[in-house]
């Protein structure tokens, strides 16, 4: 479905070298890329500000035309094959707007059924469903300037999706948006994802969208991949674990171990202990401690993705 | 949610050439409703063109006052006021000075979309730009020719093919005017800011189309090149 191999973009800046002297200076924006996503699959690609995530969609939806490398999408090389492409993927960029500006929305989506010449039954039913969704007949008959950026970004979503898109881009789609508009964004790409007709490849920076949405995780720094894997497997390779908090009516015996985890904390003067669990399950951690003390309250803290993925960066 | 995101789209069904015209059409449409919603602005426009008309109309009067024999360049009064009117009408009809939205696209990266859709963007930008073009001749081109005819003498023509010419010669200016505003905001792709460009262009074509006086008035030599190495003469 969509293939990378060996994928590059160089940028060309030129660069202040003395009074009148400028440099050329080369830099890679991509740097040697290779990925395969299968159809159906639900792609988070992230990485830190100027990692090369714009860039490898842009080269995949024909905007950029890659220094070298190849790249296809449905067996159609993205630049050449552009507007063929375009009929059968969607893009939505959280930073822009494919609407028009001083048209309602409900112009802006009959404009686009002409531009992608779909069926006006097609186009009725795909709509309607996306109505029902994303709750859009409030402000259908707004201009699209006068809409919030949460209304904006639902009308955006409609206009990627009208033309019935194999495969969807995503670049940042919940940048800026209130969490009410986020989760409306990430239930609808859930239940779109849910039906295994589209691929959805995503970049984000909150990676909330990804534990959500995505089963596979690509990070990419400095224009490679350093991952590429599910959201488990990156948190078994940083050694990151799900812990236990417990509150106690009395302290721990001292030097009491609970097999399979480690204590890593203890608050409260010994009230409120934290294990973390390395192989040990949280059932077979409970058991045991319930059996060794007097357990007034617990709770399964699960690993913060930031964490691993901030460290990540840093060790990238 | 069902199969019905995922149906692969049958591209132009049957017709091709009777789906490219619906979605040209499609587009011109969209340029000339974007246009539509700023009542104010093309009052506001209007009523510039005029009073702009006004006095240009008064300064050529003068100056065929002053020359000898009252017909600078062969012209009579009426010819230059209808010549300063049907200008005014023209002037964003055929807008020489359009709107610099593709170099803003470009500037901030919202070309990007253009490039997405399955329309070559040049096509797509015309279209939207004769749906202006239709805007501007219905809001902006009648007001201050009316104005002129009510307050000068203007020139009607003598033959009736001068009419269909007319017409033609507009709807093929303000496509050239097109093509050189495209050109002209590309260069953006390579300077990222269109604004340097722009600015000689507006100084430019007004001068050398005809816009601030007629091209006659210009030593021959100057109005022969003129007409026939450019294509400014032809936009206004």
């Amino acid at each position: 479905m969509i293939r990378m191999q060996d994928l590059r973009k160089d940028f060309t800046v030129r660069v202040k070298a003395g009074r009148l002297r400028r440099e050329k200076r080369t830099v890679p924006a991509v740097d040697g890329v290779s990925l395969t996503i299968e159809p159906g699959e639900m792609v988070g690609y992230i990485g830190p500000n100027g990692a090369g995530k714009s860039t490898t969609l842009k080269m995949l939806t024909g905007v950029l035309a890659p220094t070298s490398g190849e790249v296809s999408v449905f067996g159609l090389t993205p630049v050449p094959q552009r507007t063929r492409l375009a009929l059968r993927i969607g893009v939505v960029f959280g930073q822009r707007s494919q609407l028009w500006w001083d048209l309602p929305l409900r112009e802006s989506f009959r404009l686009l059924r002409h531009i992608y010449r779909v069926p006006a039954a097609e186009h009725e039913a795909r709509l309607r469903r996306c109505r029902d969704l994303l709750d859009l007949d409030a402000f259908l008959d707004t201009p699209v300037r006068q809409l919030s950026l949460g209304q904006r970004m639902r009308g955006e979503l409609t206009a990627a999706l009208l033309h019935g898109p194999g495969v969807l881009f995503l670049d940042e789609p919940t940048i800026g948006l209130d969490v009410v508009s986020k989760q409306a964004v990430r239930s609808f790409l859930a239940e779109l994802g849910a039906t295994g007709d589209v691929t959805l490849v995503l970049t984000t920076h909150d990676l909330a969208d990804i534990e959500r949405l995505c089963h596979r995780l690509v990070v990419i720094d400095h224009g490679r991949v350093v991952h590429d894997g599910t959201i488990d497997a990156l948190h078994a390779r940083y050694g990151s674990r799900r812990s236990l908090v417990v509150d106690l009516d009395r302290p721990l015996a001292s030097g009491f171990a609970l097999p399979g985890a480690t204590l890593v904390a203890a608050e409260a003067e010994g009230h409120r202990v934290t294990f973390a669990l390395d192989s040990a399950s949280a059932g077979e951690a409970v058991a045991a401690l319930v059996a060794a003390a007097s357990v007034r309250d617990l709770s399964v803290v699960e690993p913060d993705i930031e964490d691993v993925v901030a460290r990540l960066y840093a060790s990238a | 949610m069902g199969g019905i995101y995922a149906s692969v789209l049958t591209i132009s069904p049957g017709r091709p050439f009777r789906a490219s015209v619906t979605t040209f059409g499609a587009l011109v449409w969209s340029g000339f409703r974007r246009y539509a919603t700023y009542r104010q602005a093309t009052l506001a426009g209007s009523f510039t063109n005029i009073v702009f008309g006004f006095l240009r109309c008064y300064v050529l009067l003068a100056v065929a006052a002053g020359a000898t024999g009252s017909r600078p360049g062969g012209y009579d009064g009426a010819q230059l006021a209808t010549f300063v009117w049907v200008g005014q009408g023209l002037l964003t009809v055929v807008g020489i000075w359009g709107p610099p939205d593709l170099s803003d696209r470009i500037r901030t990266g919202d070309v990007a979309s253009d490039l997405l859709r399955p329309v070559p963007p040049v096509t797509a930008y015309l279209a939207a730009d004769l749906g202006r073009f239709g805007h501007a001749l219905l809001t902006r081109m009648v007001g201050p020719v009316i104005v002129g005819a009510i307050f000068f003498t203007l020139t009607t023509p003598t033959r009736w093919q001068t009419i269909p010419l007319f017409a033609i010669s507009t709807l093929l200016a303000a496509i050239g005017s097109f093509g050189c505003r495209f050109l002209i905001n590309a260069t953006a792709y390579w300077l990222h800011d269109a604004r340097g460009p722009l600015v000689l262009w507006t100084l430019g074509s007004g001068v050398l189309c005809g816009l601030y006086f007629p091209l006659r008035l210009l030593p021959e030599w100057l109005a022969v090149t003129l007409w026939v190495a450019t294509p400014f003469p032809g936009l206004l």
